[in-house]
């Protein structure tokens, strides 16, 4: 097989034969100058390469609102060209990079430097999301519209990692990004009450000795947001949503017709506080230390329906790579996080395809066109039909595999589903036409 | 099979009765003039304290030692995470050592839990952060058993911060065990949430549950609880949990007055009451170093240990 | 471990000595420690948990009744003391009891039930040294079936039992067993 220029400009046609669109039926696709040119029974079509989807799904490009590139900083842990392979390979095509980086993303030069990068390795696109407060201090507003006006063009802004806490700060920026269309992601997290916190307050948080997380801390800064981007009539997003009374709030939110978004992680999705007591990795393994912390089963299973009913818009990753050496410690010493990227779509896959809440363009609608447009990407989240931008995954679920981490493309390898086994292997990705990804491997 | 001791959850009922057994007739040995047993000759046990506990480092030590054990004290004071060599690479270098046993003081809850993935030998928790402190726990039901004959059916009230004690949920856990009915008895703000999972009852009133007690066990308070608003003032915690002159009264004739140590006299528990003969304060020391000596020996004695949980 | 002995498709037992004759042998014992100690003079019995310790109690009551001298009796666990304790999960322990006065100045007469590689008498040597300074041990076992691996010998021996190292010699007391009588038991498929 060739191996194609990510750099080359000059044309490539593409047919994909047989990729059932949205899980439907089997269908061609062609591919030409970065767009869908045709879809349907394309049987005399020509093609520079024609590629076999048989028996694959094709679902538009995923989006992820929520990754940690890590560069610059910790590039130990992650950088901007590993980070978008593993995007790649998990069937992004494109990442939003949050700000909590050294320095941190809350300067046009920063968001401006994650953004070359992005472009330059190829992978897939990459995002900045820019600080709302300087540094990440929760004291003063960064200078958003330099951010919003720079190459980048940022739209969405987070202290993700941090929750700007103060309800002022929380106001004024909710009113400020209003003048170019951004957003503000709120990572929910009342700094007082999760002093010390380390896993979600309840029964295993008791008998663990381990300092609870209690939900009300997430519920209470959402309830507080939501009537703040009512009140001044802004856009909110709900990072990484973990709790049930969350969803309810945002239920409630949205049935006052405000401006609230959300996203789950596809890890809150799948597991549970009662990891940490009971896995095949020992008990307090860090490995599913996580902010916010797994909660309860209840908690998952309205996390489900809340995704499968749109109360919950979007599932974003929250990958957040870690070195080995920042796991590999007691559960308080810890660093908070999971990998996620190439994992995301085969976990949404048992919890909401296998149990019957989502069909595939469910998935496509969740894991691609709400986040594209929350994060305001023209170019991504549009549905396969002739004249969109070429951005597709090919996706088999009919196989199942046990999670390898040292298989993955991530620099780092803390993924909780180690020894797992999940459904579901990306096979293809293409990037406004060009393949990241084929045969499962990185071009 | 590799087998620790780390959270009396993991010990049978038959577990937790082969150790106070041993102990018991151990017990005899630590009454005669040569208290040094061959047992445990060529066996070296590592006391690795995290936490300054000077009281349990010496009491693992000398019943460590009672077994002619090779002692080595690992005092790693302060913190393995902020500075200096992590808990791994600490283990690494005790694996080298050839540790049969390591004894762990940490403030981490689930220290030990991380610690036994890394070594071969058995881990003994010796009191891990919030989560549990399960030597304390046997030598508290070891030190009831002499005093009072048994512990099926007998009514113990664990009185204090609930919450942040380790002693607290080992206790709970050996005691339901045993057969003894717990009664938790704190300020709501001294218990976790969902305590109510837990097998024991709960109770906000010291008065209503003073009088049926046959055991009250009286935890530790921090004055620093204090500032952290889990209680108003320490005359007010005093005056609702302290075990006083008149409470003492109220007891009934039989009962007995425990705490694991270090007390605040005159905070949770009087002088008077410490010191009366119905307080077990001062055996719970010596016994400490009996109930050590038979979990070291039902652990290190044989080919494989005949107790505790499995990694 | 095995509690009570069983004869099954593997295992051929067969009773060596019956009640009578376990009666007979103790009574025999109690005489010859009688004879061999100036009249138990200064003796103290010191039996070996489990079964070790009961027989002990029976000569003792013997002695009474032959000679109307009520001989200290005692037990002392070796479990601690055992040079096999690593070849075998940590096991329960028996209990010690010494007489109030104790062995220094007397003579020790150790009881066990069965005397074979003589390990157990070598840990109740030691286990007696911590314990006081006899003036001298003997030594009384109820069956003997050779195989030592030390130098150890009885000086009273209820019945002195050939055996193969393949077979196994079990005892049973009326107070621990509900019935007495030692049987050999030959393992098949050896």
């Amino acid at each position: 097989m060739s191996t194609l220029d990510p750099h080359e400009e000059t044309v490539t046609t593409i047919l994909i034969r047989g990729a059932r669109i949205l899980g439907g039926a089997p269908g061609d696709i062609l591919l030409r100058d970065g767009a869908v040119a045709e879809v349907g029974d394309l049987a005399g079509a020509k093609a520079d390469r024609t590629v076999d989807a048989d028996g694959l799904i094709a679902l538009p490009g995923l989006v992820d609102l929520h990754t940690h590139l890590r560069e610059p900083g910790r590039e130990d842990a992650e950088t901007v060209e590993t980070g978008t392979q593993a995007a790649a390979r998990g069937g992004y095509t494109a990442v939003h990079a949050m700000a909590n980086t050294s320095p941190v993303a809350d300067t046009a030069g920063v968001v401006e430097q994650v953004w070359r990068l992005g472009r330059e390795y190829g992978h897939c696109d990459v995002q900045p999301v820019g600080a709302v407060t300087s540094g990440l201090e929760g004291r003063q507003l960064a200078e958003l519209g330099a951010m919003a006006d720079s190459a980048a063009r940022v739209r969405v802004f987070s202290d993700d990692g941090k929750c700007v806490s103060d309800a002022v700060l929380m106001r004024r920026a909710l009113e400020y990004v209003k003048a170019f269309d951004g957003v503000i992601a709120q990572h929910a997290q009342e700094p007082r009450l999760t002093e010390g916190a380390q896993l979600n307050e309840g029964e295993v948080s008791a008998r663990l000795g381990l300092t609870g997380w209690p939900a009300v801390a997430e519920e209470a800064i959402i309830a507080r947001d939501c009537l703040l981007a009512a009140h001044v009539g802004s856009r909110l997003h709900i990072c990484h949503v973990s709790t049930a009374g969350s969803v309810e709030i945002i239920r409630w939110a949205k049935s006052k017709g405000w401006d609230v978004t959300a996203e789950v992680t596809p890890h809150h999705l799948l597991l549970t506080d009662s990891c940490a007591e009971r896995s095949p990795l020992g008990p307090y393994n860090p490995i599913y230390k996580v902010n916010p912390p797994l909660r309860t089963a209840e908690d998952v299973r309205a996390l489900r329906e809340a995704l499968a009913d749109g109360t919950i818009d979007c599932v974003a990753t929250d990958h957040a790579p870690h070195p080995v050496e920042d796991k590999e410690t007691e559960w308080a010493a810890a660093a908070m996080g999971m990998i996620g990227l190439e994992t995301a779509l085969s976990v949404v896959q048992e919890a909401m395809v296998e149990t019957g809440l989502l069909d595939w363009a469910g998935v496509a609608d969740r894991m691609s066109v709400r986040p594209a447009r929350i994060g305001r990407l023209a170019g991504h989240g549009r549905l396969i039909e002739p004249g969109a931008p070429a951005n597709i995954t090919l996706y088999d679920p009919s196989v199942r595999q046990p999670v390898d981490p040292a298989a993955m493309a991530s620099k780092s390898r803390n993924t909780p589903y180690e020894g797992m086994t999940l459904p579901g292997r990306v096979v293809a990705t293409f990037l406004r036409g060009r393949p990241t990804v084929l045969e499962g491997k990185l071009v | 099979m590799k087998r620790h001791l780390i959270s009396t959850g993991d010990l049978t009922r038959d577990d937790a009765l082969l150790i106070l057994d041993t102990a018991e007739e151990l017990a005899r040995v630590s009454e005669r003039s040569i208290k040094k047993l061959p047992t445990l000759r060529g066996r070296t046990v590592v006391n690795l304290f995290y936490e300054d506990s000077t009281r349990t480092r010496i009491s693992f030590e000398a019943a460590a030692k009672r077994l002619s054990a090779d002692v080595i004290n690992f005092s790693a004071r302060g913190s393995s995470v902020s500075k200096g060599e992590s808990l791994k690479d600490t283990a690494l270098t005790l694996e080298a050592m050839g540790a049969d046993a390591v004894v762990i003081r940490h403030g981490a809850s689930g220290a030990p839990h991380r610690l036994a993935t890394w070594v071969r030998g058995s881990v003994v928790n010796a009191g891990d952060g919030t989560h549990e402190h399960p030597t304390q726990a046997l030598l508290d039901a070891f030190s009831i058993r002499r005093r009072l004959g048994r512990l099926e059916g007998l009514k113990v009230a664990i009185v204090g911060d609930v919450l942040h004690s380790r002693v607290a949920r080992s206790n709970v856990l050996l005691l339901h065990t045993l057969g003894a009915e717990v009664t938790l008895v704190a300020p709501p703000t001294l218990l976790p949430v969902a305590v109510e999972t837990w097998p024991c009852q709960i109770s906000y009133d010291f008065d209503a549950v003073l009088p049926k007690a046959d055991v009250v066990m009286m935890l530790r308070v921090q004055l620093e609880r204090m500032n952290a608003a889990y209680f108003p003032s320490a005359r007010e915690y005093s005056r609702r949990y302290g075990l006083d002159r008149d409470r003492f009264a109220r007891l009934h004739d039989d009962a007995v007055v425990m705490h694991p140590g270090p007390m605040n006299r005159g905070m949770e528990i009087s002088a008077e009451v410490a010191d009366s003969a119905r307080s077990t304060v001062v055996e719970q020391v010596a016994n400490g170093v009996t109930v050590r000596m038979a979990v070291l020996y039902l652990l290190l004695g044989g080919s494989e240990p005949a107790i505790g949980g499995a990694e | 471990m095995v509690t009570f002995f069983m004869s099954d498709a593997r295992n051929q037992a067969r009773a060596v000595l019956e009640g009578p004759d376990i009666h007979r042998a103790l009574t025999r014992i109690a005489h010859e420690i009688l004879e061999r100690t100036r009249g138990a003079e200064s003796v103290v019995l010191i039996g070996i948990p489990t079964r070790g310790a009961t027989l002990a109690r029976r000569i003792a009551g013997r002695i009474a009744q032959f000679e109307g001298i009520e001989v200290p009796v005692g037990a002392i666990d070796v479990t601690m003391y055992r040079d096999d304790l690593r070849l075998r999960p940590a096991r329960p322990l028996g209990r010690t009891e010494l007489p109030p006065d104790g062995v220094d100045g007397r003579t020790v007469v150790l009881v066990d039930d069965v005397l074979y590689s003589g390990r157990t008498v070598r840990a109740a040597l030691d286990a007696l040294n911590d314990v006081g300074r006899p003036r001298a041990v003997q030594l009384a076992t109820l069956v003997d079936r050779g195989h030592r691996e030390l130098p150890i010998r009885a000086d009273y021996v209820g019945k002195n039992l050939p055996t193969s190292k393949s077979e196994k010699v079990k005892v049973f007391l009326e107070e621990t067993d509900g019935r007495d009588a030692v049987v050999l038991i030959k393992e098949d498929g050896r």
